[in-house]
C-alpha cells in the first residue's frame, strides 16, 4: 500500500502555546481516515498546516510525494477541502462559484461544463445551480462546498467537520455520496470530527487526537478492544478522560487576539 | 493569465450585481458637485478663477475613484471574514496572481465608477476642452484606480477585521482626498498645505486627469504619469508581499 499522507513529527506553536506537538501518521492511498477530538485538541490547527494554510514550526509533510512546504503550489492540486466554515461567495451563483474554482485549479475549459454538471448532481444541487448561494441552506452549502473540492478531480479530500451542524438526514446522505466516491475512485478522505458515531461508521482508521498529540490510531475494534470497553465513546473517554473542556479560541485565534494586544 | 483573469470577473460580477451600491456610490460625487459646484462656483468665478465646475469636475471624479478603489480593496477583509479568501488561499496560484487579479478587478470597478462620474460632472456643467487628450484622461483614471485598489489591498492585508476601517477613513482617505488639488486649486496656498498636497499621491491624479480634459495643470502631465506609474508600482510590489504573508 502506498502511503499518500505523511505527516512527521509535525509542531504548531503560537508564541509559547503549542497547539500541536510533535504529531507523525501517515495514511494510506483510498483510505477513510478521521481524526476524532475534543474541542481545542489541535486537528483544525493540523489539517490547515496539511492543506498549506498554516507553516508548521517544525516537521515535515508529504502529500502524494510532494513536500507541501517547499512545494505548496504543487501540492494544492492533489488535494480538495471543504473548510469548517463555509468559504462560498454568498453573492455569486453556485454555478459561478464552481467555474471560479474550476479555473483557479485549470481544469481544461472543454471539461468545465460536464464536470460542474456531474458534481452538481452528485450532490443534488443541478436545479438550483443558478440561484445565488446566499440563498442556500447549511446543508445545501455544504454539499456544494464538497461538490466544489472535487471539481479538480484530487486525490485527497480533506474535510474539516464536514457534518458539524447538519441534521441526521443530510450528514447521511454526505456520507452516503463520500463512501460511493471513494469505492468508485479510491480517493482519499481525511476528515476531523468529534462525533463518535461518524468516526466509527464511516472511518476506516481513527487517530484520537488531544492536547495537540495523537494518543492511539487505529480501527474503532482495536480502539475498543484496547481500553476494553463496548462503544468507541466509552474508548474515547478512557484515552482521553472525561474533564469537561471549556472551549477554547483556537491557535491562530490565540495568536491574532495577541497581536491585538501588541498593537494597542 | 486565466486565474487572473477569473479573479477579476468576480469583482465585475459582484460590482454589477448589486446596483444599490453602484448607484448609492454616485451621490456622493453627486452631493459635493451640485453643493461645492453651485455653492462655491460664484466665489470662485469672481476671484477672476473661472467656471469652478472645470476645476471641480476632475477633482470629484478621482474622488469617485479613490473611494470606490479603496473600498473594493478593503473588500479582502470581508472575503476573509466570511471565509471565501480560504478558497483562493488554498488554490494552486501564486499570491501575486491572487493580489493582482483582485487589484485589476477592483481598479476597473473603481475606472468605471470613474467614468459615471465623469459622465454626471458633464450632466451638471464640465466641459472636456480637448477631446483628442481623452485617452490620456483615462489612462491617468485608470492608473488612479489601480493605486488605491492596491493600497487598499495592502491595507486589509494588515488589518484584522473591520474595527479599523473608521480609522483608515478618516485619516487616510479622506484626508488624501480633501488635502489634494481636487477641491482648490494648490498655487497661491500656504506651504503647510502645498507641501501635504506634494506627497499625496492623489494631487497627481486629479492633476493629470485635469490636465488632460481641460489643458491645466499644477505640476505638469509629464510629472504626473511618471509619479503615478511609479507609485502604482511601488504598492502593488509592497501590497504583494505583505498579502503573501496573510494566514487564513
Amino acid at each position: 500500500m502506498e502511503e499518500i499522507i505523511q505527516a512527521q513529527n509535525l509542531t504548531k506553536k503560537f508564541g509559547n502555546f503549542t497547539a500541536v506537538n510533535d504529531v507523525s501518521f501517515s495514511v494510506q492511498k483510498g483510505e477513510i481516515f478521521a481524526f476524532l477530538g475534543p474541542n481545542g485538541a489541535g486537528k483544525t490547527t493540523t489539517i490547515k498546516m496539511l492543506t498549506t494554510l498554516l507553516k508548521p514550526s517544525s516537521g515535515t509533510i508529504k502529500l502524494n510525494g510532494i513536500d507541501v512546504i517547499i512545494h505548496p503550489e504543487k501540492a494544492r492540486k492533489t488535494f480538495g477541502i471543504v473548510f469548517q466554515d463555509p468559504s462560498l461567495d454568498d453573492e455569486l451563483t453556485a454555478m459561478e462559484n464552481m467555474e471560479f474554482h474550476a479555473v483557479l485549479y485549470k481544469v481544461p475549459g472543454h471539461e468545465i461544463k460536464t464536470r460542474i454538471e456531474k458534481f452538481l448532481n452528485f450532490v443534488q444541487l443541478w436545479d438550483r445551480r443558478n440561484d445565488l448561494v446566499k440563498t442556500f441552506s447549511g446543508g445545501m452549502k455544504r454539499r456544494l462546498e464538497i461538490a466544489r473540492g472535487l471539481l479538480h478531480k484530487p486525490e485527497i479530500l480533506f474535510l474539516d467537520e464536514p457534518t458539524q451542524g447538519l441534521d441526521p438526514q443530510t450528514r447521511n446522505k454526505i456520507w452516503e455520496y463520500l463512501q460511493d466516491l471513494n469505492k468508485e475512485t479510491q480517493i482519499t478522505v481525511f476528515f476531523t470530527t468529534h462525533y463518535m458515531e461518524e468516526a466509527e461508521q464511516v472511518a476506516q482508521r481513527i487517530a484520537i487526537m488531544d492536547h495537540g498529540k495523537i494518543i492511539e490510531t487505529g480501527t474503532a475494534t482495536k480502539l475498543m478492544e484496547q481500553t476494553q470497553t463496548k462503544s468507541l465513546e466509552e474508548a474515547f473517554l478512557k484515552f482521553t478522560g472525561t474533564a469537561i473542556r471549556d472551549e477554547e479560541a483556537s491557535g491562530v485565534d490565540k495568536l491574532r487576539i495577541r497581536a491585538r494586544r501588541w498593537n494597542r | 493569465m486565466s486565474a487572473i483573469y477569473i479573479l477579476w470577473k468576480r469583482e465585475l460580477i459582484r460590482y454589477f450585481r448589486s446596483r444599490a451600491r453602484l448607484v448609492g456610490s454616485l451621490g456622493q460625487p453627486l452631493l459635493f458637485l451640485v453643493a461645492l459646484g453651485f455653492g462655491l462656483g460664484p466665489v470662485f468665478q469672481k476671484a477672476g478663477q473661472g467656471n469652478y465646475f472645470q476645476f471641480l469636475g476632475p477633482g470629484v471624479i478621482c474622488m469617485g475613484i479613490l473611494f470606490t478603489g479603496v473600498f473594493a480593496g478593503i473588500q479582502v477583509i470581508w472575503d476573509r471574514q466570511f471565509g471565501f479568501l480560504k478558497e483562493t488561499l488554498v488554490a494552486p496560484i501564486s499570491r501575486f496572481e491572487i493580489m493582482f487579479g483582485k487589484t485589476l478587478g477592483g481598479a476597473t470597478v473603481a475606472f468605471i465608477q470613474g467614468i459615471f462620474v465623469l459622465a454626471l460632472s458633464m450632466v451638471v456643467g464640465f466641459r472636456v476642452q480637448n477631446f483628442l487628450l481623452i485617452p490620456l484622461a483615462l489612462i491617468a483614471m485608470f492608473l488612479v484606480a489601480l493605486f488605491f485598489t492596491a493600497l487598499g489591498i495592502t491595507i486589509a492585508s494588515i488589518l484584522e477585521d473591520m474595527q479599523g476601517f473608521q480609522l483608515i477613513m478618516n485619516f487616510i482617505v479622506q484626508p488624501t482626498f480633501f488635502l489634494s488639488g481636487a477641491l482648490f486649486p494648490l498655487s497661491g496656498v500656504i506651504s503647510f498645505l502645498s507641501t501635504i498636497a506634494y506627497v499625496d499621491p492623489l494631487s497627481y491624479g486629479v492633476d493629470a486627469v485635469r490636465g488632460s480634459l481641460t489643458g491645466v495643470t499644477h505640476f505638469g502631465l509629464m510629472t504626473d504619469f511618471t509619479v503615478l506609474i511609479i507609485i502604482s508600482a511601488t504598492v502593488l510590489i509592497i501590497g504583494s508581499y505583505l498579502f503573501s504573508k496573510v494566514e487564513a
